[in-house]
């Protein structure tokens, strides 16, 4: 369960959530909705322990865990995924070597042993094969040349290898063709769980129609105006975000 | 105050590093009073029963050095070095080389377990007996100055290749040794590799006969281990027509609490159709987090392509060193020979590197590559320096240079100075660099999958140095990714 409270953050002085506060459940599925500049990408990033977000006030806490000591690697290694909007290229190291590194990075922080590689080996082809992404991909170096539907597939991929406690997609949806989106939400769909909360962030309701959220959210100005059902993203589809401006003024 | 007693007094007074290799051998050592002159060259030369010819020889470098100046080109600066305060000599103490592995000290095994590397060397001088299909990895353990362990002569034997300390071959091979020594790097080259003529204490001898291929890589293990002993290595590797020869160099020096002056000289020499493959992987101690102490590596590395067709590529990954002045060198000398140089230079803390490489085309047809990766980091300074030149006979010489600067932090400094010159129009030169430095989106981006910091940096550094790596045999590439990893240390905050 993802548990945040009363947060305030600024970047480079600049306040930019304000007293935000959301909980979502082991197994649900929440879309966070608002326009552009509401901070959304913000609070993806200060979850996952970016530096340089200084969070003045609140909390937030993952299955009761308090992250603000934690850096980003001890927040993956607690179970926190994010799946970048615009995700990075590695040149000269192979997905590969970078899926390993990963895995066992978290597993070494989580007292495990180190994954074999003939079973590492088969965990990725059979994931790559549910999300059409080819073998000599995986070869290539991270991102690197990806079209931005790849890149997204990828991101997809390691969330699925990574099997984490909670997923943030932040705007998965950008940059991606309605067939990329469609194997992309697939890829998630696939990954909801009883145990796994997931944050759907997103400008467009166009992402809900491919993954249902079990509850909606609307940002505006660094906080959560409105809560409700999946009907309130397809209300927002209708009306946009100007009544919420007011309301939120 | 003389630079090094200096660095002793300052060094006494500072905490103890994080240098991982840092660690000494208490073997009893041998070795001349301080200082250099005549008398300690003949001593030199005495103690190792060498035959007038190079006593000789060795007396006309060291009157050649006393009229010479240290080079002040490199973009380097240390303290004045004192050659009157150091020792020249010194030797393990044994009568005689060892017979077997059985003979060798313990203490000296237990050094090369305490390295953790090299694995596959590490078994052989324990003498376990690998899969004979494997590829196998001969030692010549260089111990401080005195070849002490010398495995697979047998099976080397039954190729003909000869690979012994260059002391020993003086002796059983007078006529190779007096042939080629001095013969890509003359006497009189430069103030270091002078020194060395003067007063080098061992090294290995390789001679591979005509048509040969090696029948395993070649490998020692160079240690400074006396206190104010200057390295004064001296390798020789002939190639014979139509042979090859992996040669694989690693040092890991422990912890020393003064400067220690390193000026090596390899002579690689490949006959026609002839290749040779040299790789390095140099770790030696770089000093404390403020800069103190550290080897002081001035090395000459030339391979001679005399023959036609023939080929030699240097591969180096450079991590140690307070100072590295080093340009492992080709001279392309025959028609249609090629030179490759590949090389991964990794500077922390304070420690400066100044280092390339040359390649000289001599012949008509010859080609070179260069593939250079600079990774700076802390307060380094990382210059490569290259010179690539067209002789007028060398019709069609080709280069490609690629040479790519990575740093890490704000107070780190990358160099590039390229000599480019051609005297026949017909040449084509290729010169491409690139100056990156690690993103914090970056490092971000690993982190969140759940990489340190210091494993994050690591790997991104793995992937900007991979065309390199993939150039090194086996054995080497995976310590040299944990030797870069261990370099890096300290270096994101």
């Amino acid at each position: 369960m993802l548990e945040i409270e009363n947060l305030h953050v600024s970047v480079a002085g600049k306040k930019i959530l304000d007293g935000l506060s959301l909980k979502v459940a082991d197994g649900e599925v929440a879309a966070i909705m608002g326009p552009n500049g509401s901070g959304k990408s913000t609070l993806s990033y200060v979850v996952a322990g970016r530096p340089d977000y200084e969070v003045s006030e609140g909390s937030i806490k993952l299955d009761g865990v308090d992250l603000a000591e934690k850096s980003p690697a001890e927040r993956a290694a607690l179970g926190l995924f994010l799946v970048f909007q615009y995700p990075l290229e590695i040149p000269g190291v192979t997905t590969m070597t970078f899926l390993k590194a990963a895995i066992n990075a978290q597993r070494k922080a989580r007292g495990e042993d180190e994954l074999a590689t003939p079973d590492f080996m088969k965990k990725v082809r059979e994931a790559a094969k549910r999300l059409n992404i080819p073998q000599d991909m995986l070869k290539r170096p991270v991102n690197f040349g990806f079209s931005g539907g790849e890149k997204k597939r990828m991101e997809i991929l390691q969330m699925a290898l990574l099997e984490p406690k909670f997923g943030i997609l932040d705007e998965m949806d950008s940059g991606l063709d309605i067939d990329a989106l469609r194997v992309c939400a697939e890829g998630v769909n696939a990954l909801r769980s009883k145990e796994r909360g997931l944050l759907v962030i997103t400008h467009y309701q166009r992402l809900l129609d491919y993954i249902t959220p079990d509850t909606v959210h609307v940002m505006h100005k660094g906080r959560i105006v409105k809560s409700g059902g999946p009907e309130l993203a397809l209300e927002l589809e209708k009306s946009g975000y100007a009544d919420y401006a007011e309301e939120a003024a | 105050m003389a630079a090094v007693q200096e660095t002793v007094d300052k060094v006494k007074t500072l905490d103890v590093d994080a240098y991982k290799y840092g660690f000494t051998t208490d073997i009893e050592s041998d070795k001349a009073p301080k200082g250099l002159n005549e008398d300690i060259v003949r001593f030199i030369s005495a103690k190792k029963n060498e035959p007038e010819w190079l006593t000789d020889w060795r007396l006309d470098a060291f009157r050649r050095w006393q009229t010479m100046a240290e080079p002040k080109w490199a973009r380097v600066h240390y303290p004045p070095i004192d050659y009157q305060d150091l020792y020249y000599y010194s030797a393990p103490k044994t009568a005689e080389g060892p017979k077997s592995l059985d003979e060798v000290d313990p203490e000296l095994l237990r050094t090369y377990e305490k390295l953790g590397i090299p694995l596959r060397e590490q078994e052989i001088l324990a003498g376990v007996q690998a899969d004979p299909n494997a590829r196998r990895v001969a030692v010549d353990a260089v111990f401080d100055s005195v070849s002490v362990a010398t495995t697979f002569k047998a099976e080397l034997a039954k190729a003909g290749v000869i690979f012994c300390p260059i002391s020993e071959a003086v002796r059983t091979h007078p006529e190779l040794v007096k042939k080629y020594l001095g013969s890509v790097v003359p006497v009189t080259d430069n103030y270091f590799a002078t020194l060395n003529s003067a007063v080098y204490s061992d090294g290995s001898f390789v001679y591979v006969p005509p048509g040969v291929r090696c029948p395993m890589e070649l490998s020692t293990y160079f240690r400074i281990n006396e206190r104010n002993t200057g390295q004064f290595e001296r390798t020789l590797i002939i190639a014979d027509k139509g042979s090859y020869v992996s040669y694989l160099e690693g040092c890991t020096a422990p912890q020393r609490d003064e400067n220690q002056l390193h000026a090596a000289v390899v002579e690689l020499i490949a006959l026609d159709d002839a290749e040779i493959k040299y790789s390095t992987v140099q770790n030696w101690y770089p000093g404390d987090s403020q800069g103190k102490g550290g080897i002081y590596n001035f090395v000459t590395k030339r391979g001679d392509c005399r023959g036609d067709r023939s080929k030699i590529s240097w591969t180096q990954v450079e991590t140690g060193s307070a100072i590295t002045w080093k340009y492992p060198s080709c001279i392309l000398r025959g028609d249609s020979s090629r030179g490759e140089f590949y090389s991964i230079a990794i500077s922390n803390g304070y420690q400066q590197v100044d280092s390339g490489t040359k390649m000289l085309h001599l012949g008509a047809n010859t080609s070179s590559r260069v593939i250079s990766k600079g990774i700076s980091a802390g307060h380094s300074q990382n210059t490569y320096r290259g010179q690539i030149s067209a002789h007028r006979k060398a019709r069609n010489a080709r280069n490609f240079t690629n040479c790519d600067s990575l740093l890490i932090g704000n107070s780190c400094g990358a160099h590039t100075v390229p000599y480019i010159e051609a005297k026949n129009s017909s040449a084509v030169f290729e010169h491409e660099a690139t100056t990156s430095k690690i993103s914090d989106d970056q490092l971000f981006y690993c982190m969140q999958r759940g990489l340190s910091a210091e494993e994050a940096t690591a790997l991104i550094v793995n992937g900007f140095v991979r065309d390199v790596l993939q150039q090194l045999p086996m054995e080497f590439a995976v310590e040299a990714q944990k030797l870069i990893a261990i370099s890096l240390e300290g270096s994101v905050g």
